[in-house]
């Protein structure tokens, strides 16, 4: 019994490009370009197969793009029908991203694109080639300062098992960047996307609002305005 | 002291869980990985004729196919690893391994599977009928005494009954307590109703994916459990090595509810086809893997007569229930629920009867709480139908059956450590505005009723029994291993702070060892049953204590005197009435390593388990070693835990708002209390999901599950709660734990759910709902006076 609805879509069906069985495949291919030019750093999530010989390199150049992630400039190969979810888990090395359904039911997988909140399991990375992408692990400073939302998800103590985490710190980085002050009830409705089976929603929601009243004081002491 | 016991702190893991540097099992990589994915049963029971595998084993990129008769048989009815005869829709027969998941897949289409179709059953009372259908071919029903056998009632016990009225044939389990006869004919009131509790599945976030290889003869498995410790024997036992063979890492796991408690036989898969083809083998297990081969609560099918005298006392009490057993061992929720009857209302007499039936439903599993929550939700809003025909106040009707600490527990009768039931009631009814509420309750505005609720639940929270094991290495620092594992409560730290406590140590100065074999930790209880907070500060505590034992000694043959005569403060062992004559943590532990024996771990006492000896003789040589078995105590640790909640019930449309929830906890001393408004909360949510939606649901014609996706059974979103909740804590130590502390985290959601079902009866004018959850359609029947949708006591089909 199959369940094609779950199967990570991902190092795979795009293995192998339609009408090319049995030529040379997208993992060898990469695993020629990293050999060349570095295009990915992540060379062990290409683990399988990579001791094969490399054939030559024809064709697919089309499918390197350049993904801005978390301010940097990512050159990765992608398949046509690859979600962004696989793309940052498994080919940029960034798990912090979670799958918890793989069909946008729980928001586990949230990112930012544009500074909009997303579920990257149900984006195709090929779409958002044009725009800044942001996960949990871009948001920390590069002296280990943590974003406002992060510290009062702590201070808050909002996590339990942790693995919704990282959506729910997304959707409100997102949620502060539109609307730096919201109710409560706005927190909620704008989190609502963003399942916690732990159950944990009324911690979040503390640090929400802990974290709009850090980001308005910093803002305040910036700009200078009440 | 170091006054760490009902502080807040950070717990140590919980930044790398907002930085998404936290590792769960799918995020490991290995060069030369396989992915694994597997081919599940169709069929609710079948028999597997032919497996031709060839084509797929053909396919570029595809290294191996692994069949139930390479793993180890599981002696039924237990879980398989992989079978030849499946049970329930969706267990796995095989497993392909390939080099990417998608190509294992494509595998798995292209292997000929010839399955010989078998008799099933999704509804226990049609498997107790005469010629009703079988889930196992040797059998219907499961006792853990008796293994699987037949066992059916005769016609005339259904047809003694009246429709909606739970026939009571032959049981497989009895005990009774008191004189039930004598205390019905004393009754003023008897009330006899039967219910219907819906199985439903744990929902766990991560799904139950497993990592493993193999290295230097030893087995590397990362799994997704609650425990660390306590899965090791059982998986090394799917695996088919010696325990110390197998190193298990479960730093994170992304939630469980019981699902992962212990070793589940999937985990075995990836390490037995790593063996096969000598490569990492990851298995990612989908989100609707998880409504197949994850877990479930098992429902009940039920029936209960109570005996009320005219003050609300409950003098006699008649329960029985049909557990939906899931097609194997099950778990044993149905005893578990009798026990919670017993305390929670102490009636004087008490007879319980039920019968495991098996059906071709996912396995079944510890659901947090299990029995005791299901119980909550049947009996709690029948203490209000009582209290309605008594003219009680329904806080008082449970204040006069509760139990306090001198109360005894379930058949046996054995004693408890603590109970302190009516404070917990008395704190709610206070900070709740009980009363005031309560005048509110049924008033109309517009479509919508108001309703308030309060609702009661209990879980054993504590064992002993274990070992503990800490270690001061020669720079001062404070080494706390522990086995317990990290679900999220964050107890596996709170509880570490104990041993702290003891050794007056200064927070920062410590370092907790977890969450990976190879971190040399003790025999630990799992991570359920809401028993750490109780159990990990015992071994906790008798591991610092002989640390403190050992500093005092070592500071006597260093400095003179007696070991008596020293004290321990501020990290430092002192002489009481010299305090010059004093040595640093840092020095003592440097002489521990010179003198050796008891004081290094090289000598260790005869009682540890394997496992913490192992790891003390690791740590041998490393620095003072405290290290020692929590003696076993005699009787029930409970858990107690009181809901109060205020709705609103929309009669047009059926839906419920939860306007607001106070949970109040009898959970001994508060060790965290962070933590504690955290489960108290969130254990909540849980529960409303409980009373409103969760259930499975099949069809009944063919046996396949309606519920395989988050919104087929859906829990509490943001938006199905209220906006903010409170909560409160007794806090009275416990006498059996060295810091007073109980574990608390089950009854925290049955107390919910079942104040939300009462909340909706009141709202109602008190209709008694003979199902749970409650759905829309069964409220705009019930206030409409039309029968329900649904045929009585029948489960899983609607």
């Amino acid at each position: 019994m199959t369940d094609p609805d779950t199967v990570l879509p991902t190092i795979s069906a795009r293995e192998r490009p339609a009408g090319a069985p049995g030529g040379w495949s997208r993992r060898e291919f990469i695993k020629g370009v990293i050999a060349s030019s570095a295009t990915v750093s992540s060379v062990s999530y290409f683990g399988a197969g990579c001791a094969a010989p490399l054939p030559a390199q024809t064709g697919g150049v089309e499918r390197l793009l350049s993904l801005q992630v978390n301010g940097q400039t990512r050159r990765v190969d992608v398949a046509p029908n690859e979600t962004l979810a696989t793309t940052l888990r498994y080919k940029l090395g960034l798990t912090g991203t979670k799958i918890g359904c793989n069909r946008a039911e729980c928001g586990a997988c949230t990112v930012l694109i544009d500074d909009m909140n997303h579920y990257a399991c149900s984006t195709l990375t090929h779409r958002v080639r044009d725009k800044e992408i942001t996960t949990v692990e871009g948001l920390e400073s590069a002296d280990g300062t943590l974003h406002p939302v992060q510290q009062a998800f702590i201070d808050e103590l909002g996590p339990q098992c942790g693995f919704c985490t990282p959506g729910q710190v997304m959707s409100a980085v997102a949620l502060l960047r539109s609307n730096p002050n919201p109710t409560r009830a706005e927190a909620q409705r704008a989190m609502s996307g963003n399942l916690c089976r732990c159950g944990a929603y009324d911690h979040y929601l503390n640090g929400v609002m802990r974290a709009a009243g850090a980001t308005t004081m910093t803002a305040s002491v910036d700009g200078g305005e009440g | 002291m170091a006054d760490l016991i009902g502080k807040d702190f950070t717990p140590p893991d919980v930044r790398a869980k907002v930085t998404g540097a936290a590792r769960y099992a799918e995020d490991f990589r290995m060069d030369g990985m396989l992915f694994c994915r597997l081919l599940k049963s169709p069929m609710p029971h079948a028999v597997v004729r032919s497996i031709d595998a060839s084509r797929a084993l053909a396919m570029d990129g595809v290294v191996a196919v692994l069949t139930a008769d390479e793993v180890p048989p599981q002696p039924g009815p237990s879980n398989n690893i992989l079978t030849n005869e499946p049970h329930f829709v969706g267990e796995p027969i095989l497993a392909v391994a390939a080099v990417d998941e998608q190509t294992a897949e494509d595998a798995i289409e292209a292997i000929v599977l010839d399955l010989e179709p078998r008799g099933f059953c999704v509804d226990p009372l049609q498997s107790l009928r005469p010629g009703g259908p079988d889930a196992r071919t040797d059998g219907n029903t499961f006792s853990r005494q008796d293994g699987v056998f037949a066992h059916k009632w005769s016609g005339s016990d259904f047809q003694s009954v009246t429709e909606g009225q739970l026939p009571e044939g032959e049981p497989t389990v009895e005990w009774s307590y008191g004189d039930l006869e004598s205390a019905f004919e004393e009754a003023t009131l008897v009330l006899d109703e039967s219910f219907v509790t819906a199985s439903h599945a744990h929902h766990s976030m991560e799904p139950r994916t497993c990592f493993a290889y193999w290295q230097n003869g030893k087995c590397f498995v990362h799994g997704s459990t609650q425990s660390q410790a306590f899965v090791v024997p059982g998986l090394a036992n799917y695996i088919g090595i010696d325990a110390e063979d197998l190193v298990f890492i479960a730093e994170y796991c992304g939630g469980g509810f019981g699902s992962k408690g212990s070793a589940y036989p999937v985990m075995a898969i990836p390490a037995h086809m790593a063996r096969k083809t000598g490569r990492p083998v990851m298995m990612r297990i989908s989100r609707a893997e998880e409504y197949f081969l994850g877990a479930a609560r098992c429902g009940f099918q039920g029936r209960i007569r109570m005996g009320f005298r005219s003050d609300g006392r409950l003098l006699g009490c008649d329960l029985y229930i049909v557990q939906d057993n899931g097609p194997n061992t099950g778990f044993g929720d149905l005893g578990s629920a009798a026990g919670a009857v017993s305390l929670v209302y102490t009636p004087e007499a008490m007879r319980f009867r039920g019968v495991q039936v098996l059906t071709n439903t996912p396995p079944r599993a510890a659901q947090r709480g299990p029995g005791q929550n299901q119980i909550a939700c049947a009996v709690e809003p029948l203490l209000d139908k009582a209290a309605g025909e008594l003219g009680l106040d329904r806080v008082a009707i449970r204040r006069i059956n509760a139990p306090d600490s001198d109360s005894l527990y379930g058949s046996s009768r054995g004693r408890i450590t603590s109970a302190h039931l009516v404070e917990a009631l008395d704190l709610g009814v206070e900070r709740f505005d009980w009363e005031g509420r309560r005048a509110r309750s049924r008033q109309r505005n517009g479509s919508k009723i108001r309703g308030v609720g309060v609702g009661q639940a209990y879980h054993s929270a504590g064992a002993s029994g274990f070992d503990g094991l800490v270690r001061i290495t020669p720079d001062g620092i404070l080494h706390i291993h522990t086995g317990v594992g990290n679900l999220g409560t964050y107890s596996y730290a709170a509880t570490a702070r104990a041993a702290a406590e003891v050794l007056g140590y200064d927070w920062e100065n410590c370092v907790i060892h977890r969450g990976d074999s190879r971190r040399h930790l003790p025999w630990n209880l799992g991570q359920f049953g809401s028993n750490t907070s109780f159990t990990m500060t015992r071994t906790n505590y008798v591991a610092a204590v002989d640390a403190a034992e050992k500093l005092k000694q070592i500071a006597s043959i260093r400095l003179g005197g007696s070991a008596e005569d020293y004290e321990i403060r501020d990290e430092m062992v002192v002489h009481r009435t010299s305090p010059g004559a004093r040595m640093s943590m840092a020095r003592a532990a440097q002489w521990a390593l010179e003198m050796g024996g008891p004081y290094s771990g090289h000598n260790l006492p005869d009682d540890l388990n394997d496992m913490t000896r192992r790891s003390a003789e690791a740590l041998a040589g490393t620095g003072l070693i405290g290290v020692a078995r929590d003696p076993r105590i005699d009787g029930t640790v409970p858990a107690l835990a009181v809901g109060f909640i205020e709705v609103e019930v929309d009669v047009e449309t059926g839906r419920v708002e939860i306007l607001d929830y106070l949970g109040v906890a009898d959970c001994g001393t508060v060790l965290h209390p962070q933590g504690l408004a955290a489960q108290v909360r969130s254990g909540a949510v849980m529960g409303f999901g409980m009373a409103l939606t969760e259930r499975h649901v099949y069809d009944a014609r063919w046996g396949l599950p309606g519920a395989v996706g988050l919104h087929h059974a859906k829990p509490p979103t943001y938006l199905d709660v209220p906006i903010e909740m409170d909560w409160a804590a007794v806090d009275i130590a416990d006498p059996d734990n060295p810091v007073g502390a109980k574990g608390v985290g089950e009854p925290l959601q049955g107390c919910a759910a079942a104040a939300l079902l009462c909340a909706i009866s009141d709202a109602l004018g008190g209709h008694y709902f003979n199902r749970n959850p409650i759905v829309p359609d069964m409220i705009v029947n019930a206030v409409e006076d039309r029968p329900s949708a649904t045929r009585p006591l029948a489960t899983n089909t609607q």
